[in-house]
């Protein structure tokens, strides 16, 4: 399988959040600013690929020469949960700008089941090392173009007349919907 | 049993080594921040009042700490916690003079006359917007408690005569009731005063009299009193100077119409009269 069709896949036909339904709880909680939406894809993004990377080198060097298969969600988390730790402490002290726009989105990102998802994905579709990197990259990229979507639509929403019962998550969740029925387009595509 | 000791030293080794890098990546990576800025959010009382001017005690002792604030910046915390953060930053205070808010108004349902009915919000400043109560009194105290419920620290409520009273124990000169009030009746003093002139109309006694009966007529009385020239006159109010007052009640006990106040339990102050 080539490489542009990897990331192709990963980011439009099956969207991490819109076709797969992984990462919901940012993809509704940090959608009501374009701005906020871009740093939290971003950082997803980087967190992905930076973790999906992590995690095929455990999978491949220790888990699979011991056979230890069983042992995949637990490994995966342990090394996840630190790999986000580094990265925020790095973040902290060579760009406190980016740190503070980030804010508490870095942190949350260690329970995004996208990423645990992405590393189990790799390891089942048997990507190597390249090909990992390369749908981690489609997998964050196409969160990131959700959230972009959502938010900038949600934003243009505040100045329309919606009825008073769906004010807030409840016509977000409407919109999430549709968007995810427009990307259902993609079926078939690769 | 070979795939137990497998599993633990793989996913041991993973976690120390997990834990040995971010160890690591923390002493590397560690950004200093001031340490006092830690200890000074300690000792401040924490309620995020935001009566200091800043968005929160975390962002007032960043400031103290940065030499932007004063260490006695922090009126709820009073004198106490003034010494405390001076202590830690290193500078002599002697912190504020802890204050309370003190009504000056005596016009209750009893005392004020009505001149009809308000049956609109309840709520102060909507009332005076509108038709400035149901009170004659276009001074006084409306009633409708929003002090009260402006107070954080539930150190106020509204007496059965419709006026609200201070709890001063647990009053920490906030000042977010003096705010509330849309009549300026409130302010805070000095907590050791225990003289308080509770009138602020400016109408002639005439007009005073018509309205209210305790209300300040202007008689002067108390201010030919005053052994320290602590009362003086003003636009027919009597005003008190809690620079100069000693709490000698010698202008309590003239006053036609009780409108200056003394406060139980409050001692004698030494002061030098200086006008």
């Amino acid at each position: 399988m080539s490489l542009f069709v990897i990331l192709l896949s990963a980011l439009l036909v099956n969207n991490f959040v819109l076709v797969r339904f992984l990462g919901i709880c940012p993809f509704m909680g940090v959608s009501k600013q374009v701005e906020s939406a871009v740093g939290m894809g971003l950082a997803t993004t980087f967190v992905m690929v930076v973790a999906s990377a992590a995690t095929w080198l455990i999978q491949t060097f220790i888990l699979q020469p011991f056979g230890l298969p069983f042992l995949q969600n637990m490994a995966f988390i342990l090394v996840i949960a630190a790999m986000v730790q580094l990265v925020e402490m790095f973040l902290h002290k060579t760009s406190p700008g980016l740190y503070r726009a980030m804010g508490i989105f870095l942190p949350l990102i260690t329970t995004n089941c996208a990423i645990l998802g992405l590393a189990i994905m790799a390891v089942q579709d048997a990507y190597t090392f390249i090909q990992t990197v390369v749908f981690a990259l489609g997998g964050g990229l196409g969160f990131t173009l959700a959230l972009i979507l959502l938010a900038g639509i949600r934003e243009d929403l505040r100045f329309s007349d919606i009825p008073e019962p769906l004010q807030g998550a409840g016509i977000a969740f409407i919109v999430a919907g549709l968007l995810s029925l427009a990307f259902s387009g993609f079926a078939g595509l690769v | 049993m070979n795939t137990i000791f497998v599993s633990l030293i793989s996913m041991g080794s993973i976690a120390a080594l997990s834990a040995f890098g971010l160890s690591v990546a923390s002493k590397k990576f560690a950004v200093e921040t001031d340490p006092r800025i830690d200890e000074i959010e300690d000792v401040l009382p924490g309620v995020n009042c935001g009566a200091c001017g800043y968005a929160g005690c975390r962002s007032f002792a960043e400031n103290v700490a940065g030499g932007e604030a004063p260490a006695n910046g922090c009126p709820v915390g009073g004198a106490e916690v003034a010494k405390l953060v001076a202590a830690i930053i290193g500078v002599e205070s002697d912190g504020p003079r802890r204050q309370v808010a003190q009504v000056l108004c005596k016009g209750g349902l009893e005392e004020a006359k009505q001149k009809g009915t308000y049956d609109g919000p309840r709520d102060c400043r909507i009332a005076n917007a509108t038709q400035g109560g149901d009170k004659v009194c276009s001074f006084g105290c409306l009633g409708y408690g929003s002090c009260v419920d402006a107070c954080p620290f539930d150190a106020m409520y509204m007496d059965d005569n419709g006026l609200p009273v201070v709890i001063e124990d647990k009053c920490t000169a906030c000042g977010k009731c003096v705010e509330a009030c849309p009549r300026d009746i409130i302010t805070l003093v000095d907590v050791e005063q225990g003289v308080h002139i509770r009138c602020r109309s400016l109408l002639t006694g005439r007009f005073v009299r018509q309205a209210c009966s305790v209300g300040c007529i202007a008689c002067q009385r108390c201010v030919k009193t005053c052994p320290t020239g602590a009362i003086y006159m003003e636009d027919n109010l009597a005003r008190i100077n809690y620079d100069l007052c000693t709490n000698c009640q010698e202008c309590v006990a003239v006053c036609p119409m009780n409108t200056i106040e003394w406060q139980e339990g409050k001692g004698l102050l030494e002061k030098e009269a200086t006008g």
